[in-house]
């Protein structure tokens, strides 16, 4: 039973190491840069997933916490503190503004809470764009290197290439087996029961509004780890992160992906934001992700990959 | 005689302008089956949904054990050793028929957040235990071979059984079973009797709404009739059954 | 404060209040028939004003407004035809996520037909240095004009709702689509000249405002964050509530530029939505709870 959980952990490890050394050994290792990238994202979208596919509960507003994230560790490391100070600080106050928000939002539901969220982040946004702290539109650049120990660092330079991916991968590794566990563990199931039927599940002895508000929390610290390293990583960080292109973008990867699935979110992600970072989509790119969130709702509300299940099973589902 | 499991006193309900529950009293000793009966309207799941938590009581207390349980959200009232089924099956989707007494085992179980995401290192041996008393109970009901079955894709009468056996999975003192025969025929009603006796032999106090007459009077030790929100008669089955305002209640004013 | 600034204040936030009330009513009356948010309301302003302006050069200005809220209409109904109505009972999450989607997709083909530049229609008399004297505050006459033509909309709307009879149907339809239907009433009739109405009224209000704030691809969302908030407020059933609100809103708005920075001030509309949510999700005029969604009737 362990074994059919976590093999798949261990092949996505074996394929992480597969792609860097290929693209090495191919002299294209300018490809790291974006799947270093990618790798953020995905976490927030990972963090999304349990959140809106186990407790089924909407966010439109994950950029926000993504921004507040990689805000927090900008400021920090620009005004002086240590980096080792920095990021767990920044991740610690996203935590603490998803669970300010959380307490009264998550008593709404459906369309009410999806309008909150959307109003946090653009919130957020607003916050951003018109405060100097926070260098308006330009956003912040100039990020020190986050150093770690005897060389390693989340920083942008070329040099570091090859470690960044593997840390930025290593975190999506870590969040993907937690959130594994999570899943199959008495929380998850209590957390599929909210979401299959709340009046049921709090009958049953779950502490309903407790369970949503860690999930939530959960969630956004996902998206706040995500922000921090990749403002490391970019030395920089702009107010579009909080804009809620970005917030429907992790709601477009979630519910392609099939809404409560991990792997298949994870999939789904590295691809698209892998794609959209080399420019695959132009212009497009934002009406591609609008698309994907009709298209997907309307033919496969279940994933992409219940497409290819149907095709492959004539019947009906068992 | 030691106090009474469950005891209710004088309590008052309303929705908007209705009075659903009025000045209802009455107390359920441990280990007997008790019905509760009454017209369509009585207020008899109103009063599940008070004594649940699910609702709480405009005024007068529920004593549960010797403690108030009156205005706790139904989780906390949970723990405390009520569980219960309601009146439309409401099983989980999209989740297996273990999975959803699982679920019901939610109480008897430990570890939060934190433990989980660390994952079976800390959580395996109580995942085990936990996996086999619930398939135990599932035995015990008679639906073992219905472990991995969608818990939708059941047939109606089955689904009635996993719901219960959800509801014992958390070992309850006290089982509320709102119209458990309700839609079942005449051979199930009486697998279903048969059930609840074994249940109540278990040790568990089991408190039923229940409109079939038979059911009720073959296996309920007492029965509390309602109408319109207030109590008109208690006692042994026969007693009630023969209870002149009883059968006024149910066949109208009108002579018979 | 002295009393002109205070009118004048007012009377800006009237006219901005207003146009969230367009949005808030669009909410509504697509609400009421449907049981749907429709997420893309604030994107049916762009396209109005973006089509008036692409259209003003070639012809008088009345025809182009005109002609925008026809073809706006059109698009709302195709809208709700093409992508919304054969969804059979859909899940609440699933209908949130497709019209944030189809929003999306209005605002993109917005950027693509037209461009990210801002657009404003002329101004509908006079010109933006005309100003008109009210009881000593100084006002331009457009903002007359959205005053004047978004309370036409409100009555218009009202009296449609109250003495015809295809208004009638569609309360009917809103308060109990099977008796409805048993009478005779073509629910899908009632949803697609819910969305038509919706859509054709925010293009006009996205006209009318446009040479006061301008007309800019991106414009919706927040125009629907915004108008949302005051649906809410009005407890997202009665149309005269979501005036009331869109009013208060807008007036709360243009005032909190007295002591707040500028770049927040579309927080105070977020807050307020925000606040309300969270303390009286009925709205301050509530009357009933958010229903199932009828995605096609």
């Amino acid at each position: 039973m362990y074994l059919r959980r976590y093999f798949p952990v261990f092949c996505l490890l074996f394929l992480v190491i597969l792609v860097q050394v290929g693209l090495t050994a191919l002299k294209l290792e300018f490809y790291m840069t974006q799947l270093t990238m990618s790798a953020y994202y995905t976490l927030v979208a990972l963090g999304l997933t349990l959140l809106m596919g186990y407790a089924g509960q909407v966010s439109m507003g994950h950029g926000g916490f993504f921004a507040i994230g990689g805000y927090a560790a900008a400021v920090l490391a620009t005004v002086g503190f240590a980096s080792w100070v920095s990021l767990p600080a920044a991740i610690l106050i996203t935590g603490l503004v998803a669970l300010l928000i959380g307490i009264p939002v998550l008593r709404l539901r459906g369309h009410y809470l999806a309008m909150a969220t959307l109003a946090f982040g653009i919130i957020v946004l607003r916050i951003l764009l018109g405060t100097n702290l926070f260098g308006g539109a330009d956003g912040l650049s100039d990020i020190p290197a986050f150093r770690l120990f005897a060389g390693l660092a989340i920083t942008g330079r070329k040099a570091l290439r090859v470690q960044n991916y593997y840390i930025a991968w290593g975190l999506v590794l870590v969040g993907l087996l937690t959130g594994i566990n999570l899943v199959h563990s008495r929380v998850g199931r209590a957390l599929r029961a909210i979401h299959g039927n709340e009046d049921a599940a709090a009958a049953m002895g779950v502490d309903v509004a407790r369970f949503k508000l860690a999930t939530f929390v959960l969630s956004a610290l996902y998206a706040g780890v995500g922000g921090a390293c990749l403002a490391f990583f970019n030395g920089g960080i702009g107010p579009g992160e909080a804009g809620v292109m970005k917030s429907v973008r992790y709601v477009a990867l979630v519910a392609a992906g099939g809404m409560g699935s991990l792997w298949g979110t994870l999939a789904v992600s590295t691809a698209l934001t892998f794609l959209s970072l080399r420019g695959a989509f132009g212009v497009y790119d934002d009406a591609v992700f609008g698309a994907i969130l009709v298209g997907i709702m309307l033919f496969a509300p279940e994933g992409v990959f219940s497409l290819l299940a149907r095709r492959n099973r004539p019947g009906n589902a068992q | 005689m030691s106090r009474a499991l469950l005891e209710v006193n004088s309590l008052h309900r309303w929705f908007g302008g209705l009075h659903v529950i009025d000045e209802v009293s009455f107390s359920c000793r441990a280990g007997i089956v008790k019905a509760i009966i009454g017209p369509n309207g009585a207020g008899k799941t109103t009063l599940f949904n008070l004594i649940a938590g699910s609702l709480a009581p405009a005024s007068g207390s529920i004593l549960f054990d010797g403690r108030p349980t009156g205005g706790l959200p139904p989780h906390q009232i949970a723990r405390r050793g009520i569980s219960r089924t309601f009146q439309a099956t409401r099983l989980f989707p999209r989740m297996s028929v273990l999975e959803n007494v699982m679920v019901g085992r939610h109480v008897r179980t430990r570890g939060g957040f934190m433990a989980s995401m660390i994952g079976p290192a800390l959580m395996g041996p109580g995942e085990k235990r936990a996996r086999e008393a619930c398939l135990a109970v599932l035995d015990e009901l008679g639906a073992a071979d219905l472990a991995g079955r969608d818990a939708a894709s059941l047939a109606f009468g089955r689904q009635r059984v996993v719901e219960i056996a959800r509801a014992l999975a958390s070992e309850p003192r006290l089982l509320l079973l709102d119209e458990p025969a309700c839609g079942l025929n005449p051979a199930e009603t009486e697998d279903m009797g048969a059930l609840i006796g074994r249940i109540r032999d278990r040790g568990i106090t089991v408190l039923i709404v229940e409109h079939d007459m038979s059911l009720v009077m073959g296996i309920s030790d007492e029965v509390l009739v309602l109408s319109a929100g207030r109590r008109i008669a208690e006692g042994a089955p026969r007693d009630v059954q023969a209870d002149p305002q009883v059968v006024a209640v149910y066949l109208g004013e009108a002579d018979a | 404060m002295r009393a002109t600034q205070l009118l004048q204040y007012l009377l800006a936030g009237i006219a901005t209040g207003s146009v969230y009330a367009v949005v808030a009513i669009g909410f509504t009356v697509v609400y009421n028939a449907t049981g749907i948010i429709n997420f893309a309301q604030g994107e049916f302003l762009m396209l109005g004003g973006m089509i008036a302006i692409s259209l003003a050069p070639v012809m008088p200005l009345p025809a182009a407004i005109a002609v925008a809220v026809l073809a706006t209409g059109a698009a709302g109904v195709l809208l709700q035809i093409v992508f919304l109505s054969w969804l059979k009972n859909p899940a609440v999450l699933r209908m949130i996520i497709i019209t944030i989607g189809l929003s999306i997709l209005v605002r993109e083909a917005g950027l693509h037909i037209w461009d990210e530049k801002v657009h404003a229609l002329p101004f509908f008399s006079g010109d933006e240095t005309s100003s008109l004297a009210v009881l000593g505050a100084r006002i331009s006459p457009q903002v007359l004009w959205v005053l004047v033509i978004s309370a036409c909309m409100v009555v218009g709307l009202t009296l449609f709702f109250r003495s015809t009879l295809l208004g009638k149907a569609m309360r009917a339809c809103a308060s109990n689509p099977t008796a409805a239907r048993l009478c005779g009433i073509r629910a899908s009739t009632v949803v697609t000249l819910s969305f038509f109405l919706a859509a054709a009224m925010g293009a006009l209000a996205g006209c009318a405002v446009s040479p006061l704030t301008q007309t800019q691809y991106d414009m919706g969302s927040s125009l629907a964050v915004k108008g949302f908030t005051c649906a809410v407020l009005g407890g997202l059933g009665s149309v005269p509530a979501a005036v009331a609100a869109g009013l208060v809103v807008g007036v709360l708005e243009t005032a909190s530029v007295s002591v707040l920075p500028l770049a927040y001030k579309d927080v105070v509309a977020l807050g307020i939505l925000l606040l309300i949510l969270v303390l009286k999700p009925q709205g301050l005029f509530a009357r009933r709870p958010v229903a199932q969604a009828r995605a096609g009737g």
